[in-house]
């Protein structure tokens, strides 16, 4: 098969950014690109399975966060209640997977029967329940304030990897290899492999059936795929993927609160990545994170300097000030709801099969 | 069974759900007075929460728009009356009960004005494009939700605002060992007028007639030749200008607004809506009136459920009815 323009684009495009994701720790030798680096292995997977509901399935649930928060709080609080060791973080990971599984099927059965706008506006419901619910119940899951904790003893900044002759760190290309490293790698490879398992999951008969069940519902059922069956499924596999992506950020953020895992700003991060990305096609979900989580952490700088030049001018110092950005990218996100509905990368693929 | 179902039928059936609540709530209490209390209260609560969610569930039932961005009205609605009130704050402090209603008046009318312009924006701007595709309007929607929730703490800042109160509100009558909030009357009483006025423009006019019928059946309302979309503007615009009286009021109601308030109501305001079924606004009273109820009720009780007791009565009447008490869209 002759592959178009547009396609081999998107995959060189992706070659370059696991290329560059695989030796960040060695290209980028500061801590903020590494954390950086992290996040977008993190949000890669998350708006990947995301995407599996909303592109591939045509679900829209807004809560997805709930179920990352699940799974970051579950290994969160085995690891202060526990004490460092894989033994906490296998535990917490199970326990968050298994409640959002045990979540996941009774908003999906609940609520998949009746209408999309009925099953979204119910997942933003229950997502805001458990949000106020965390900063409650301040016991168990520290409240506003959120956990600390420490991570098993191989990630620590002063564990050594390899010990040179003198007894020092060794560092490779200047880079020492310590503790920070394995973290970083951790999350790389569990994301990697979650990914992978995403993707295969697409390309399967149970990909296509789903995509069957977003294009024309009726059909699907009339063809004898229990729809609803398939629903809660994929909302449950979605569901376990964040979970796990939660908790290995819980592992390697070593604190877990409800800004860095179940705030509603990242619910629509996660929006506005799988849109700017390109719904219906994974690699979306790789174009989308990367350049947010990229603007998040650059675009601030460029906008303060922005807002700075424009000192004296009414409100617009105050929409370009860089608490403002999200105004930006909501505007953004309308624009290519209606403009790109497909995404970048779904257009850039589609660029090519029309040449 | 049958013959019992027949009989609550006939004495009002789901009507009878919010008197049953407060009877069971009035065992639970033991104090008639508190009791009493928090019934005004909860009606209260439910009529600001009518005002709210009447424009959402109409135009869901007309036209099959979702509008999740209906919460920055009510956000709006806040701000504006907020601004207006505190501009006018000499007003207010003056001992003459005339300028004091004059300045509420105004900032309730500013409120209103700034919801159908907002209303007609958003209709023609925003939704008109995307009718007819579900997802495209919950992320088109979504989108302009954050985007005035930005434009707020771009214009009013992110620190709370007090909202000044005219002085005959302020205070509670007090009957016997009873205590009720004037501010609470005066909100139920406003609740009840728009009701009626509603139900007036909805069942007794010629526009009402043609509103009613496009919800029942669009297409056919098209082909004998009336202009749906203009009719569609129009509901719009009331939803969105009662979206922004909801919101004045609730200002008031709680004298100290953070740009956080049009997101905490949009949560409650989409339970309402669930309940009550999309598309009427008997349900949406109806939806409203439970919701206030139960809100407080259980906030005084067990003020720890408090939280969750609107998420599992939405489950609960889920499971019983799957389209809400009092559905007009079949």
């Amino acid at each position: 098969m002759k592959q178009s323009f547009g396609t081999i684009a998107v995959k060189t495009t992706m070659l370059i950014i696991a290329a560059l994701l695989l030796f960040a720790p060695f290209l980028f030798q500061d801590i903020r690109a590494l954390e950086v680096a992290a996040r977008i292995c993190i949000f890669i997977v998350l708006v990947a399975s995301y995407d599996l509901l909303i592109g591939y399935t045509g679900i829209v649930s807004f809560a997805h966060t709930m179920f990352f928060g699940f799974g970051a709080y579950g290994a969160a609080i085995a690891l202060k209640q526990m004490g460092p060791g894989w033994d906490a973080v296998a535990l917490g990971a199970l326990a968050g997977v298994l409640v959002s599984l045990v979540v996941a099927t009774v908003i999906g059965l609940i609520s998949l029967r009746v209408k999309a706008i009925f099953f979204a506006m119910i997942t933003l419901a229950a997502a805001s329940v458990v949000l106020v619910l965390a900063s409650q119940l301040s016991q168990i899951t520290g409240g506003e304030d959120g956990i600390t904790y420490r991570a098993p003893d191989i990630f620590k900044t002063a564990t050594k990897l390899m010990v040179d002759d003198d007894g020092k760190v060794v560092r490779w290309f200047g880079v020492k290899l310590n503790g920070k490293l394995a973290g970083y790698y951790f999350v790389f490879a569990s994301s990697l492999a979650l990914f992978l398992v995403l993707l295969r999951i697409t390309v399967s008969p149970l990909g296509t059936v789903l995509m069957a069940i977003r294009e024309n519902e009726a059909r699907a059922e009339a063809m004898g795929y229990r729809v609803v069956a398939y629903r809660t499924f994929v909302f449950c596999l979605a569901a376990v993927v964040a979970s796990l992506a939660g908790s290995v950020y819980a592992v390697w953020l070593k604190y877990t609160g409800p800004d860095t895992a179940l705030a509603f700003h990242i619910m629509i991060d996660i929006l506005l990545m799988v849109v700017i990305g390109g719904m219906g096609t994974m690699w979306g979900a790789v174009v989308g994170a990367v350049l947010l989580v990229m603007a998040q952490y650059y675009l601030r700088d460029l906008m303060g300097a922005a807002s700075e030049a424009l000192h004296g001018i009414p409100l617009l110092p105050e929409l370009l000030a860089p608490d403002r950005w999200l105004f930006w990218l909501g505007i953004i996100f309308i624009l290519l709801v209606y403009f790109f509905p497909k995404g970048i990368v779904g257009t850039l693929m589609l660029r090519g099969t029309r040449t | 069974m049958d013959k019992l179902s027949d009989t609550l039928g006939r004495f009002g059936g789901v009507y009878l759900l919010p008197v049953a609540l407060g009877a069971v709530a009035f065992v639970l209490i033991g104090a008639p007075s508190s009791w009493v209390t928090l019934t005004v209260a909860g009606l209260a609560m439910g009529m600001m929460l009518f005002l709210m969610a009447s424009g959402l569930s109409l135009v869901f039932g007309l036209m099959d728009v979702m509008n999740f961005g209906h919460s920055a009205f009510v956000s709006f609605g806040a701000f504006v009356a907020a601004s207006v009130l505190a501009g006018l704050s000499s007003w207010l402090g003056s001992d003459s009960v005339v300028l004091a209603s004059a300045a509420l008046m105004l900032a309730l009318l500013a409120a209103i004005a700034f919801g159908l312009a907002v209303g007609l924006f958003f209709e023609t701007v925003i939704i008109r494009p995307v009718y007819q595709d579900h997802l495209r309007q919950i992320l088109i929607t979504m989108g302009a939700l954050i985007v005035s929730e930005q434009i707020i703490l771009a214009v009013w800042g992110g620190t709370p605002i007090t909202v000044l109160r005219p002085g005959f509100l302020e205070g509670a009558w007090i009957i016997g060992d009873v205590s009720i909030e004037v501010y609470r009357l005066f909100a139920f009483a406003l609740g009840a007028y728009v009701f009626a006025g509603l139900m007036i423009l909805l069942n007794r006019t010629r526009i009402g007639l043609l509103i009613r019928a496009g919800v029942e059946n669009r297409e056919m309302v098209e082909a004998l030749g009336f202009k749906i979309n203009r009719l569609f503007i129009g509901v719009f615009m009331l939803g969105s200008a009662l979206a922004a009286l909801g919101g004045a009021m609730w200002a008031g109601y709680e004298t100290l607004i953070t740009p956080a308030l049009g997101g905490e109501m949009m949560i409650v305001v989409f339970i309402v809506v669930i309940i009550g079924g999309l598309g009427s606004i008997e349900g949406t009273l109806l939806g409203a009136i439970i919701v206030g109820l139960t809100a407080n009720y259980v906030g005084y009780l067990t003020p720890k459920l408090a939280l969750a007791s609107n998420m599992i009565l939405m489950m609960a009447i889920l499971m019983w009815r799957p389209s809400g008490l009092k559905p007009a869209v079949k």
